[in-house]
């Protein structure tokens, strides 16, 4: 196999991992914080893929502006669901709030069948064909934009949780529950905050993953389970885990595309995952518990 | 002959020492109180014995034989039965049927064991309430369940971790009144960790007294409340003898 | 159980026995799909209900089940009474090894139940490439004549399949109730409630563990083996799918999680409903994808938001037949 088209494929993959790693972040804050899993993870992921996709149609926005208008809507629509919606199921036990988060995303998956129907939507840009050339060795700008784009936004979020005081404020409920609740935090809104951050990290990614895969409404179920497998690879809970994991998930599918068979990539992730279960169960970068 | 040997027990947690070079005897049929500030390594040393943890150093003995490393379940088979300081109910169990678990170590049978819980059950004065879900117990209902539990498994040794915490000093006497009887009619022996010092003084014949990890004396009660070490440590604080 | 349950039992496994004498084809295919769920859900619940692990990917023994019954089938002509055996011990030892690793390495809870989720798919799409048993194009095995019952090779008309359903599903309820009330029952409900505790209370904890997920993948993989042989084709896509392992597991949260009737009480519920929603779709003359399996999320949701503990022990204090223990 000639090198250079293994490199190719390599650095696809670790672009389109980093848009992966964005996405997985979003379900990782939100575990980290609230203890939740959320199980709608890739639905969000896709109904952000058709904003993006409705908004180029209808107005030639391009999906890097669609950023924007989307992740403001999930970043508000992830606060309510959490506020209205999951918070009673805190106390409940895990398979309860796991049940919770499975009729959402029934809903979630069927009303997009019902709206957009099971053909495939994309987006055409020009840049989607052009590519940068560093000798043999080509980078497809799309990716080369969405990797980038999806580290900006990572960092910025590790920004706000690093420096802000509402950033501060969460970790601290992520840390101690209790002891965020004695002095005073309004940890109902805080959980609002996280679960809308953690939307608006998938709104953002799914507005970069359309600019490298076709959507349909199914696509919502295979996504959630890279999320998971890409957060229990890095680690639930860590940041920096999450995009670590994405990167990995990412080249080891497109590895296992190019050498096996493209039908068996996500084999080779869910190999890992059982892996690192066993013998990681905190992640790659997790804390142990 | 002493029925629980710790000896030069050591154990550390994340390079923090818990407990060093701690020995004790439970005489067979004794009453043993462990004593000592909070975080003295009082609960450590009962999860060692109950094989919660291994130790890092030291060995226990059961009536002879080697114990520590040992997995709670085979500890529990082999005669020693524990509380837990935060009491751990099966919240969805009814309180008949959470006696009957602990029953059915020591019953071929679900019947036999029925029997023996309901027993158990009106010696600790729960018998009118074991049809109730245990999640409705009040705390010192769910304290007795507790103890119910663990005599249900037929121990020769109970250990016991702050089970009269937050008992109102009737409710404390009465419970003080099962151990006694306990002790001199079926001969149990126990090792208690109590902060009580009303149901210490009236049920040990010994008192140790731990702090940082060390044992700082032992005695009949009586000696250890006069021991300077242990008033300066301890008793100085908090104790109300 | 009270004598008002046993009467009521009663008149349901008589209206169940006389069914078929009454029931038109759709009517009985509706009530074989409620039983499966029944059973399978029964299956599941053992190891959830009574024991507390969460298992996500119980299509995993479903589709072991099936492909080997099917496979063994298809290709030697061995009818489903030999390949049952065999589906069986395969999905044991799966369960086994899954079970063995999980609870050795200590994984519990959410870890726990994305382990399964992982050896599902992982096997899902590992069959994808089994040319053996058709890869993705699937495996199809020969239909019958349905109006000759061949018990040998499972062949048969609608009653014969309903009848063998209703055996399998009336078997589990037996199963379960005597195992609720003998030592497993009892060492499974304090693993659920509290491990710890169970521990110090001389249950080996691993063991009874393991047995639960054994004995739960065991009759799953009997439902499998049902699954190939009543509808003849098999998918990876389809029988391994998460879906699958959500539709198995719906019945008894919906019904009532822990509880006897729950899983059979959900499996009616859940069916009915969606045979109804489709009902009234083709009445309305709609025929856009998807309506149905909303409505079917926004009741799953109302359930799920207010009868958290599913609806048999609400309805079963309404009947007046609420368990006495």
């Amino acid at each position: 196999m000639p090198l250079d088209l293994v490199t190719n494929v390599l650095i696809a993959g670790v672009l389109t991992g980093l848009v992966y790693g964005l996405m997985a972040l979003g379900l990782s804050v939100i575990f980290g914080v609230v203890r939740v899993v959320n199980f709608a993870h890739g639905e969000m992921m896709t109904i952000a893929m058709y904003a993006a996709v409705l908004l180029f149609a209808q107005w030639q926005l391009d999906p890097f502006l669609a950023i924007l208008p989307v992740a403001a809507v999930f970043f508000v629509l992830g606060y309510l669901l959490q506020v209205w919606m999951i918070n009673p199921f805190i106390t409940r036990p895990e398979y309860s709030q796991f049940m919770l988060l499975v009729a959402v995303a029934i809903i979630m998956v069927n009303a997009l069948l019902m709206v957009f129907g099971p053909s495939a939507r994309n987006v055409q840009v020009e840049y989607q064909l052009e590519s940068f050339a560093l000798g043999p060795i080509l980078f497809d700008k799309a990716r080369v934009y969405s990797g980038a784009a999806a580290v900006a936004v990572s960092a910025l979020l590790f920004a706000f949780f690093k420096f802000s005081r509402s950033g501060k404020a969460i970790r601290a409920c992520a840390d101690n529950y209790l002891g965020a609740k004695v002095v005073g935090l309004d940890v109902k809104h805080l959980y609002g905050l996280t679960f809308g951050l953690g939307s608006a990290c998938v709104a953002v990614a799914g507005c970069l993953m359309v600019l490298l895969v076709d959507v349909t409404p199914l696509l919502g179920p295979g996504y959630t389970l890279l999320a998971f497998v890409i957060v229990i690879v890095g680690g639930l809970g860590s940041m920096g885990g999450a995009l670590l994991g994405g990167v990995l998930i990412g080249v080891s599918e497109a590895m296992a595309g190019l050498f096996i068979t493209p039908s068996a990539k996500s084999m080779v992730s869910f190999a890992l995952l059982i892996l690192v279960l066993l013998f990681r169960p905190q992640g790659l970068l997790g804390r142990r518990t | 002959m002493a029925l629980l040997e710790i000896s030069s027990l050591s154990k550390s947690f994340r390079g923090l020492r818990a407990v060093a070079n701690a020995s004790l005897e439970v005489p067979e049929h004794g009453i043993v109180a462990l004593i000592g500030p909070n975080g003295a390594g009082k609960t450590t040393i009962f999860n060692i014995a109950a094989g919660v943890y291994a130790p890092d150093g030291g060995e226990i003995r059961f009536a002879g034989r080697r114990i520590d490393g040992l997995r709670p379940d085979q500890i529990c088979a082999a005669g020693i039965g524990r509380t837990f300081q935060i009491v751990k109910p099966f919240a969805g169990l009814s309180v008949l049927d959470n006696v009957i678990v602990g029953a059915l170590q020591r019953c071929r049978t679900v019947s036999d064991a029925r029997a023996l819980a309901a027993r158990v059950l009106d010696q600790l004065g729960l018998g009118g309430k074991r049809d109730l879900p245990a999640s409705s117990l009040t705390l010192p209902d769910r304290k007795r369940l507790e103890v119910a539990r663990a005599l249900a498994t037929r121990p020769q040794l109970l250990l016991l971790d702050e089970v009269m915490a937050g008992l109102r000093p009737t409710e404390c006497d009465q419970m003080v009144e099962v151990f006694r009887e306990l002790n001199s009619r079926d001969g149990l022996t126990i090792l208690l960790i109590e902060h009580v010092m009303r149901a210490v003084m009236a049920l040990a014949r010994q008192i140790v007294v731990l702090h940082h990890g060390e044992i700082i004396a032992r005695g009949a009660p009586a000696e250890v409340v006069r021991n300077s070490a242990v008033l300066e440590c301890y008793l100085g604080e908090d104790a109300e003898v | 159980m009270n004598r008002r349950a046993q009467t009521l039992l009663a008149l349901l496994a008589l209206a169940l026995l006389v069914l078929p004498a009454f029931a038109s084809n759709y009517v009985m295919s509706v009530a074989t799909l409620i039983l499966f769920f029944a059973f399978t859900g029964q299956a599941w619940n053992v190891m959830m209900g009574f024991a507390g692990q969460l298992s996500l990917g119980h299509s995993l023994y479903v589709g072991v089940g099936a492909y080997t019954a099917a496979g063994l089938f298809f290709h030697y002509g061995l009818g489903p009474w030999a390949g049952l055996w065999l589906a069986i011990l395969l999905c044991v030892l799966l369960g086994a090894a899954i079970g063995f690793l999980a609870f050795r390495f200590g994984i519990s809870g959410v870890y726990f139940a994305l382990l399964t989720i992982a050896f599902a798919e992982f096997t899902r799409i590992g069959f994808d490439h089994i040319d053996w048993l058709g890869g993705p194009g699937g495996l199809f095995i020969k239909v019958a004549q349905r109006d000759q019952i061949d018990l040998l090779n499972f062949r048969g008309p609608p009653a014969m399949y309903y009848y063998a359903m209703l055996a399998l599903a009336a078997g589990a309820l037996a199963l379960c109730a005597w195992l609720l009330r003998s030592r497993a029952g009892y060492y499974w409900q304090a693993i659920r409630e509290d491990e710890e505790a169970a521990q110090a209370l001389g249950i080996n904890t691993f063991r009874w563990k393991m047995l639960a997920v054994i004995l739960s993948a065991a009759m799953t993989a009997v439902s499998g083996v049902f699954f190939a042989f009543y509808y003849n084709n098999l998918f990876p896509e389809q029988i391994f799918h998460i879906s699958r392992s959500i539709e198995i597991i719906l019945g008894p949260i919906i019904g009532g999680i822990g509880t006897l009737f729950g899983p059979i009480l959900g499996a009616a519920v859940l069916t009915l409903l969606a045979d109804g929603i489709t009902e009234l779709m083709s009445a309305f003359g709609i025929e856009i994808p998807g309506v149905k399996q909303v409505f079917y999320g926004i009741v799953l949701l109302v359930v799920i938001m207010f009868l958290p503990n599913g609806i048999w022990p609400t309805l079963a204090r309404r009947l007046g037949i609420a368990r006495q223990r």
